[in-house]
């Protein structure tokens, strides 16, 4: 179900130099397109079908950015740390971080500085685990696991220090912030205000008119511009530079040579020690921006327990979308996507089976004229197996929705392991100066 | 130098060489001491950071240390670290079996959680004579840890997906598997209120408790799966295979050692033991699976493992430590000291042995190499005119 | 030489003196290298060739002695500094970024930039250029995974002169490569040295040395020996050169081959994802008291055939048989238990637990024998006893068999193995460069220990780059070139320059057709 959209997604960005992504970029673009299109005319035939006008609503659309923010970044912080060569089971812990000292900075200076906080606090955290995997060559999962209790002990302490006696503050959580992070419509597509003047929200109207596809294309497309955050534009904006910085600076060839193989990035006099700290301290400063999102922009005040595991649904996004920023934002989306249906109406889910039956049926046709018979038979089969679910399954079970991100890693795992590229040496043990 | 006849050489040197050997150097014990001193440096390196930022947050390090002091050494309170370091020495054998073959297994937690909640079930649902009853739930729980762990072990020798990874998946995947089970089928909808849990458990599958009821007997148990831990891993020819596979998986597939029947192995034992972590509470004092059921005892038991060195007697008095510093968290929080600076400690316990392990280790290793050659040099003054090898 | 004037000589080194713990590795060291020329430096494995080369290239610092680069005094502290001074490694792993393109690996850590982002253009065409001038063409877009052996080593070289170096060192360049390769390297180096390079190429094939080199330093002992020309030796003076006197060839002797079959391959195929099959339709028998060496240069598949008796690895196509019985579907643990050895190629990452005391790496792969256990449990008072055992047999030295094996020297911990591969009286033992890294004495130790066991009626499969080891103690030779047995030999009638020319896919009376 989840095969398609990702390694399209990530192709761009696979080859580095400017011819090759040139060659690349031309064929990947089309096939982007093509695909994306095809979906979105799948999800307009599953929407009328089923009546669940949610799937293509410019407000699911809304949901799923807010949603799948705090888990880009995260994905994002685990894709810079593995990037360098280093493994960060401790994003939980660097998010946690983030959501207090966000939390903290919004509730007494306004939300920028919150998300500034935020920040820094995970890039705190990045350095705390800099120190001990770089400089002490300490296990990285170890000591990930360290930055996760300490994280989790350290904020509940310094709340009940803080927050206790404020109004609405406490142990486990802090008071809440006055001024949220301002939002915007664009004008003409969602009804911006441009001077007083409230424009014309032509998007909207469209997607009221629920015609075949054009009214979901609107929906879509009025999702992206309507009620946004600006801490939205700016995480999302953070992806492409990603890319850009990774793959066309020096600093990100010296970065990705460190997790690729430090032994011939140092003997070439790359000084991996310190390129690793950079990267771990912008891994850090992405979890905590993540954990500042979460405190700041989808909700108004920090609680123990907000992560709730994205840190580690950020590692499987990492794994989902190869170890490339286009693949991470791809996996973000999706899980998003699903949690936003979730949330917003549960029947909307199943209709969502539907839609997977769909997809299945192309690949069925796909993999046929491939001439690829095993996986027109797995295709098939998760096919009937969906299409079974959605005639049968009237509410599917919240508790079972929330391990999809995790199963889905596990499936990608087991069975696309030869398709994935994680940087060589992410998590191996290094010390500078043994390397011959 | 041209040397044809090779045998005076090796019967020249033989009388030699057994002169070398001293007995009085067994660098095993030697090693051992080392590393007890250097986790109780590191434990104290710990105290002092935590004391830096108690200072800095305006609280009083000597305060909070002399409370934590005072009220853990009170007669009860030592009953309470004992009930308290019980889950934790289980938990820490758990991860110690998979550190000992280098596999990580994060996993503990979803596996003793899914183990408490099967376990629980079945045993409600079970009439029979009580140390029977016990036992079966015992080996039910266990049977259900490995069953969850046997997934990781599955995946990575057949699929080769990572069991860091596939484990810290899992543990997420059994939350919902949980919470689904309880919410769908096994809750007890006769209790009311809040306190929701599954059937209670007859009082034949009870465990009983010691010292009006400050004290469960899991705590037997969890002292016999330790010395079975040691017996197993340190003692056995599976525990050498396990250890060889460890230490050098290549060598030691080379040597005939199966290198996925070790994984699967030492994955199920692993995810048996973890299975046993709840069972405190579950057969101790909810007999039921609800509320109450602690978690976090898994990552818990991933800190006490790596201060213990993965070594038996290491695990008991590092459960040990951390089940005291658990119990004065009642007399911290009166004092007005937030007594979550105790999971601080913690945590900047794992980071502190780790580094300071890690730093000692080498510089033991070092020394090591160095005096070999040294005591080459002294005693075999025929040895070492033979041209050695001369690139490192 | 001496009559060349100060301004020819591109490096010249002065008594260079490197310690390790416990041994000199290098002492009173001298070299002369002339601008402009291909200069050998020959020696033993483990002669102190690698030792000095890092010294030169600024990877450790040395005790005492003076480098001196185009007439500059130059003291090392870093790679780094040695690139600055024009010299460039060349190393034996080459240390490239898999999944990074060839011109990323490059330019790595000298890169173009402005503002700090990439110039990728200016440095394709300088890459381009220099490609041109020295004749090494790669696909810069290419990932490095892609490629194959001789490539990488392209981009190594490319690597290094991107960085400017007039003086490159090549370790072992010739290893890896099939002779093609060899033939175009070394038709690249000819013209890196006319565009004004000088080539310092370390190597212990004398007749690579003497084709390609304009004067050849023989180094032995850790000691530079003399300098010659190659018009002034041959194979034979250069090959006593390197190892003093004359070579200390294990003698030959009588064969007492039986006539039971130990070991029979047939039509023995490994595969390899995505490559070529290392090893293509082997056949050869090995009888009881029989000694059959496989001679080759390194990576024509001696290592995954080993691996193929063993069960490490899975086969394509045919059969092995262990004293008759039919193994190829067996587990490695049943293969031991039928009786085969094996001292393997890399004992560090084969062989031994290096953390481990030394009575534990004895135990290892015997743990089953009854002798060691009591039940299901070891017994340790056994196998130190036994440990200690093969100490005195096979002259370990260690002050006791309770010090982890990383205390050890290389030739130690590699008579540890051999003692603990042939003390539980094996039927088949494969010995891969059984005396690779060890000492001239223990050397003859371990072919004593061989010969004794062969005569005891043990088959020997033996692997070695040693040819005078092969024609030494083999009963018969083959040879294995890309995969497949392409010639059989008797040791008696052998030379190491036949040998050689057979291992290097070269054809005398027999050709590679006739055999196999």
């Amino acid at each position: 179900m989840s095969i398609v959209a990702p390694t399209q997604l990530e192709a761009p960005n696979t080859a580095p130099s400017a011819g090759f992504i040139a060659r690349i970029n031309r064929t990947a673009a089309t096939r982007t397109l093509t695909a994306g299109l095809v979906l979105v005319v799948l999800l307009s035939i599953t929407r009328v079908i089923t009546g669940a006008d949610d799937l293509t609503s410019s407000g699911t659309v809304g949901t799923t950015l807010r949603l799948a923010m705090p888990i880009l970044l995260a994905g994002m912080a685990g894709l810079w740390a593995e990037r360098v060569g280093v493994l960060n089971i401790g994003i939980e812990g660097m998010m946690i971080l983030g959501t207090w000292f966000g939390a903290y900075g919004a509730w007494q200076f306004g939300p920028w500085v919150g998300l500034l906080l935020g920040l820094l606090g995970g890039a705190l955290g990045g350095l705390i685990h800099a120190v001990a995997t770089v400089r002490f060559n300490v296990d990285h999962v170890i000591s990930g696991v360290a930055m996760n209790l300490f994280a989790f002990g350290a904020m509940r302490y310094l709340s009940e220090i803080v927050f206790t006696g404020e109004q609405g503050g406490g142990i486990s959580q802090s008071p809440v912030q006055q001024a949220p992070i301002p939002r915007f419509n664009m004008p003409f597509l969602a009804g911006g205000q441009i001077g007083g003047w409230k424009s014309p929200d032509m998007l909207g109207w469209l997607e009221e008119k629920h015609w075949f596809l054009i009214g979901d294309v609107a929906g879509l497309a009025r999702g992206l511009v309507y009620n946004l955050s600006w801490a939205t534009v700016i995480a999302l904006a953070l992806v492409p530079l990603s890319t850009f910085v990774l793959w066309r600076s020096r600093f990100g060839l010296r970065l990705r040579s460190s997790g690729e193989a430090p032994d011939a990035a140092e003997s070439l006099g790359v000084n991996v020690t310190r390129v690793r700290y950079f990267g771990l301290l912008i891994s850090g400063a992405f979890a905590g921006l993540g954990g500042a999102y979460l405190s700041i922009v989808a909700s108004s005040y920090y609680r123990q327990g907000q992560t709730a595991g994205r840190g580690f649904i950020g590692l499987a996004t990492m794994i989902f979308g190869n170890w490339m920023p286009s693949g991470v934002l791809g996996g973000a989306l999706l899980f998003g996507f699903s949690d936003a249906l979730k949330l917003r109406r549960s029947d909307s889910l199943t209709a969502l089976f539907l839609f997977i039956t769909f997809v299945a049926g192309l690949l069925v046709v796909l993999s046929l004229y491939r001439r690829k018979a095993v996986s027109a038979v797995v295709a098939a089969l998760a096919g009937v197996l969906f299409l079974i679910a959605y005639l049968t399954v009237e509410e599917v079970p919240e508790s079972l929705t929330q391990a999809t991100p995790y199963v889905i890693t596990l499936i990608v795992l087991a069975t696309a392991s030869q398709r994935l590229r994680p940087p060589a040496h992410a998590g191996k043990p290094w010390r500078a100066g043994e390397g011959h | 130098m041209s040397t044809p006849a090779p045998l005076p050489i090796e019967h020249a040197s033989k009388s030699l060489l057994g002169k070398i050997t001293t007995p009085a150097s067994n660098p095993g014990v030697k090693r051992s001491l080392v590393t007890l001193a250097s986790s109780i440096v590191a434990v104290l390196i710990a105290l002092v950071i935590s004391g830096i930022l108690l200072q800095v947050t305006g609280k009083d390090a000597l305060t909070a240390y002399q409370k934590i002091i005072e009220t853990g050494t009170q007669g009860d309170k030592l009953l309470e670290m004992l009930q308290r370091a019980t889950p934790l020495m289980l938990s820490a054998v758990a991860v110690a079996i998979g550190f000992k073959m280098n596999l990580f297994n994060i996993g503990v937690e979803g596996q003793y959680l899914f183990a408490a909640l099967i376990a629980a079930v079945v045993g409600a649902e079970l009439s029979l004579p009580a140390p029977l009853h016990v036992a079966v739930i015992l080996i039910v729980a266990m049977a259900a840890g490995a069953f969850w762990a046997g997934i990781a072990a599955v995946l990575k020798v057949k699929r080769g997906v990572n069991e860091v990874i596939a484990t810290i998946m899992l543990n997420y995947i059994a939350l919902s598997v949980i919470q689904w089970l309880f919410d769908s089928f096994f809750r007890d909808d006769s209790v009311s209120g809040l306190n929701v849990k599954t059937k209670l458990i007859p009082t034949s599958g009870w465990m009983p408790n010691m010292f009006d009821g400050r004290l469960n007997s899991m705590l037997i148990v969890a002292l016999a799966v330790v010395f079975a831990y040691w017996v197993l891993v340190f003692k056995s020819r599976f525990g050498f295979r396990l250890r060889a596979s460890g230490l050098n998986g290549v060598a030691a597939r080379t040597a005939g050692i199966s290198s996925n029947q070790m994984i699967v192995l030492a994955i199920l034992i692993s995810g048996a033991v973890a299975g046993l972590i709840a069972m405190p509470s579950v057969l101790g004092e909810i007999h039921a699976y609800g509320q109450g059921v602690p978690d976090g005892l898994g990552f818990a038991g991933i800190a006490v493992a790596l201060l213990g060195r993965n070594h038996p007697a290491g695990i008991v008095l590092a459960a040990m430590l951390f089940g005291f510093l658990d119990s004065t968290a009642g007399a911290l929080q009166l004092a007005k000291i937030p007594n979550s600076i105790l999971d601080v400690i913690q945590a900047i316990i794992v980071l502190t042995v780790v580094i300071v392990n890690e730093a000692v280790t080498r510089s033991m290793n070092k020394r090591t190499a160095n005096q070999t050659a040294r005591e080459l040099e002294g005693a075999a003054p025929t040895a070492a005119t033979l041209p050695e090898a001369v690139t490192a | 030489m001496t009559a060349s004037t100060n301004d020819d000589i591109a490096v010249e080194l002065v008594g260079i003196e490197k310690r390790f713990p416990g041994v000199i590795a290098n002492h009173d060291v001298s070299l002369r290298v002339r601008r402009g020329t291909i200069h050998a430096i020959v020696g033993e494995n483990g002669a102190g060739k690698s030792t000095l080369m890092k010294t030169l290239y600024g990877m450790h610092q040395p005790e005492a002695g003076t480098i001196t680069v185009n007439g500059a005094e130059q003291h090392f502290k870093s790679p780094g500094d040695a690139i600055a001074a024009g010299i460039g490694m060349v190393h034996q792993h080459f240390m490239l970024a898999d999944n990074l393109t060839v011109l990323e690996n490059i330019i790595l850590g000298s890169e173009p930039v402005s503002r700090g982002l990439l110039k990728v253009d200016d440095a394709r065409r300088r890459i381009q250029e220099l490609a041109a001038a020295s004749g090494t063409h790669v696909d810069l877009d290419a990932p490095v995974s892609e490629l194959g052996v001789g490539q990488r080593q392209r981009v190594e070289i490319l690597k290094v002169l991107y960085r400017g170096a007039r003086v490159l060192i090549l370790d072992e360049p010739t290893a890896v490569l099939v002779p093609q390769e060899v033939d175009e390297l070394f038709s690249n180096l000819h013209r890196l040295v006319a565009e004004g390079a000088t080539i310092i190429f370390i190597s212990h094939k004398l007749d690579e040395v003497l084709a390609v080199s304009d004067e050849i330093t023989v180094i032995r002992k850790g000691t530079t020996v003399t300098t010659v020309l190659p018009a002034d030796v041959d194979r034979v003076q250069l090959g006593e050169l390197m190892v003093g006197s004359e070579l200390p060839s294990p003698e030959g002797r009588e064969s007492t081959v039986g006539t039971t079959v130990r070991l029979r391959v047939t039509g023995l195929t490994v595969p390899k994802p995505g490559q070529r099959n290392p090893v293509e339709d082997v056949t050869f028998e090995v009888h009881e008291a029989e000694v059959v060496g496989i001679a080759g240069v390194e990576g024509n598949g001696q290592f995954e055939l080993c691996e193929a008796i063993l069960g490490l690895t899975p086969i394509a196509a045919g059969t092995i048989e262990l004293a008759g019985e039919d193994v190829t579907h067996a587990t490695t643990r049943h293969r031991k238990a039928a009786g085969v050895s094996y001292i393997p190629f890399d004992r560090h990452r084969e062989g031994l637990m290096l953390d481990s005391p030394l009575w534990e790496n004895a135990l290892l792969g015997r743990e089953h024998e009854e002798k060691f256990t009591t039940g299901p449990f070891i017994d340790a008072g056994a196998a130190k006893a036994d440990c200690r055992d093969v100490i005195d047999r096979f002259n370990v030295l260690t002050p006791s068999e309770n010090v982890p094996a990383f205390a050890l020297s290389g030739g130690n911990q590699q008579k540890l193995l051999v003692g603990r591969e042939l003390s539980n009286d094996p039927h088949i033992l494969l010995a891969a460069h059984p005396t690779r890294g060890v000492d001239i004495g223990a050397q003859a130790a371990i072919w004593g220990e061989l010969r004794h066991a062969r005569d005891q009626g043990l088959a020997v499969l033996l692997i070695s780059a040693d040819l005078d080891e092969l024609i030494g103690l083999s009963d018969t030779i083959l040879v294995m070139y890309d995969g497949r047995i392409t010639a059989r030999l008797d040791p008696a009638t052998a030379t190491p320059a036949l040998l050689g020319s057979y291992m290097t896919g070269g054809t005398q009376e027999t050709s590679q057709e006739t055999v196999a």
